[in-house]
């Protein structure tokens, strides 16, 4: 696939690998804040081919690991009401909420589809008048252009049986909150290649300046992570601290504008709560007033928030790289992929599904 | 989840307002995928398409470049010396 297949070039990777070999004069702590990232850097094995040099941790990047308990206990309820479709993208599918998944609220008769694009859920509300069509809107800044553009169609065909159960988060106070935790490891970030696409990179010069580490705007391929890792690593030697975009084919400066007007048009920031980490200050989204009709909360009085729930999962602790997964006491053993105690290791994305699928189950073939 | 693919645009469907669309390919299989939020791009650039919208053409000089880049790598050039500078 064209600009896929030449960015994994085995050679260049090995190549890199070497300059990055030979240019790290100590173990730099990098923390990449994306799934799609942290899939790759494992899948890849680019954490092993750089070992004893580089120590990558991995931050809060996969939005289905920070979904809140609440939005699937929200989603599981409407599912099960009368003439209620409740639409949502693969991932969220098996995340535990308080009782049980949307899949088990599928055996109990739910209506849940699986859709690949929000736009799919207005089409599904289109031709069928009768049911009222909720779509999960989960996702980092990336998604919330797409979502935010379902709330556009669905005004433009006059809908008023499409909503949004709106769990939006954004990237940058996660990272703000992790770089001032006393005990962060991390010296440098790779910033998330297509939250950027959309949001451009010019947000990020403040947080430079306040926390001075440098930050590589970063694509997903194994060039570009090695390229973005090595970016980091040409900073941290000659004690500079920039924004710097190692990701130019996707991302300008200032970012998607039409994108960013839509979703300004659409959303606002509000204090959020976060799966894992209590609630983060600005750290997500909610529909603005004038949009309220959309909101299926509202619409429907569906559970209200809370930012907390007692679980054995010490989801908070993975995702801010305080333990590795496979230091957790529950990893491998009472949570696999197949029974997750929590939702790192449910989303293809979570450093846990991650670690399991990689390491645990590549070497268990060998 | 923030998932990104590349695709070509074959052809506009509808080229303005909330449902512009248009056949994006991806290596060889095509899908219509909305792009009101990359109006700029013409039939024949590459666009990301990220659930089902595009986010962002892909600039292709940027891409040639880093590829350049590599390629000059594999020459033995010294790669501390290339990129963007910070």
């Amino acid at each position: 696939m064209k600009y896929v297949d030449e960015f994994r070039d085995p050679e260049a990777v090995r190549r890199l690998v070497e300059a990055i070999r030979r240019m790290a004069t100590r173990r730099w702590t990098l923390m990449e804040v994306c799934g799609g990232q942290t899939h790759n850097l494992l899948r890849y094995g680019i954490d092993e081919a750089l070992e004893g040099c580089i120590e990558l941790i991995h931050g809060p990047g996969c939005p289905v690991c920070v979904t809140p308990v609440e939005a699937i206990d929200a989603a599981q309820e409407l599912s099960l009401r009368p003439n209620t479709i409740l639409a949502s993208f693969g991932d969220m599918l098996r995340v535990p909420g308080s009782h049980g998944t949307l899949l088990s609220s599928r055996s109990k008769g739910g209506r849940v589809a699986v859709v690949y694009s929000p736009l799919d859920a207005v089409e599904i509300a289109c031709e069928r008048p009768l049911d009222q069509v909720v779509f999960l809107a989960v996702g980092f800044e990336t998604t919330a252009p797409a979502t935010a553009l379902a709330v556009q169609q669905a005004t433009h065909y006059g809908l008023d049986n499409f909503s949004l159960l709106v769990a939006h988060v954004c990237v940058l106070p996660a990272m703000q909150m992790l770089a001032t935790a006393p005990d962060h490891r991390a010296k440098a970030f790779l910033a998330a290649g297509h939250v950027c696409a959309v949001t451009g990179f010019a947000e990020y010069d403040e947080f430079v300046r306040r926390f001075r580490l440098p930050v590589v705007v970063t694509g997903f391929e194994p060039v570009d992570l090695l390229e973005g890792i090595l970016a980091c690593v040409r900073q941290l030697e000659t004690g500079v601290a920039s924004v710097e975009n190692c990701y130019g084919r996707s991302v300008r400066r200032e970012g998607n504008l039409a994108a960013q007007r839509l979703v300004e048009q659409i959303y606002e920031v509000r204090d959020t709560p976060w799966r894992g980490f209590g609630v983060i200050p600005r750290g997500g989204l909610k529909l603005r007033e004038e949009w309220q009709r959309f909101d299926a909360r509202q619409r429907f009085s569906a559970t209200p928030e809370v930012a907390a729930c007692a679980t054995e999962c010490p989801a908070g602790d993975v995702l801010i790289g305080r333990i590795r997964p496979t230091e957790c006491p529950h990893f491998g053993t009472r949570c696999t992929p197949d029974s997750p105690l929590g939702a790192p290791m449910v989303s293809t994305e979570g450093p846990c599904a991650a670690y399991h699928r990689y390491r645990v189950a590549s070497h268990a073939g060998k | 989840m923030c998932l990104g693919v590349p695709g070509k645009v074959v052809r506009w469907i509808e080229r303005s307002g909330p449902l512009a669309r248009a056949d994006v390919e991806f290596a060889g299989v095509r899908r219509v995928c909305h792009l009101a939020l990359v109006p700029e791009v013409e039939e024949g650039q590459f666009v990301l398409i990220h659930a089902g919208i595009g986010i962002g053409r892909i600039d292709e000089a940027e891409a040639q470049r880093l590829i350049d880049d590599l390629a000059r790598l594999a020459d033995g050039a010294d790669w501390s010396r290339t990129g963007d500078q910070p």
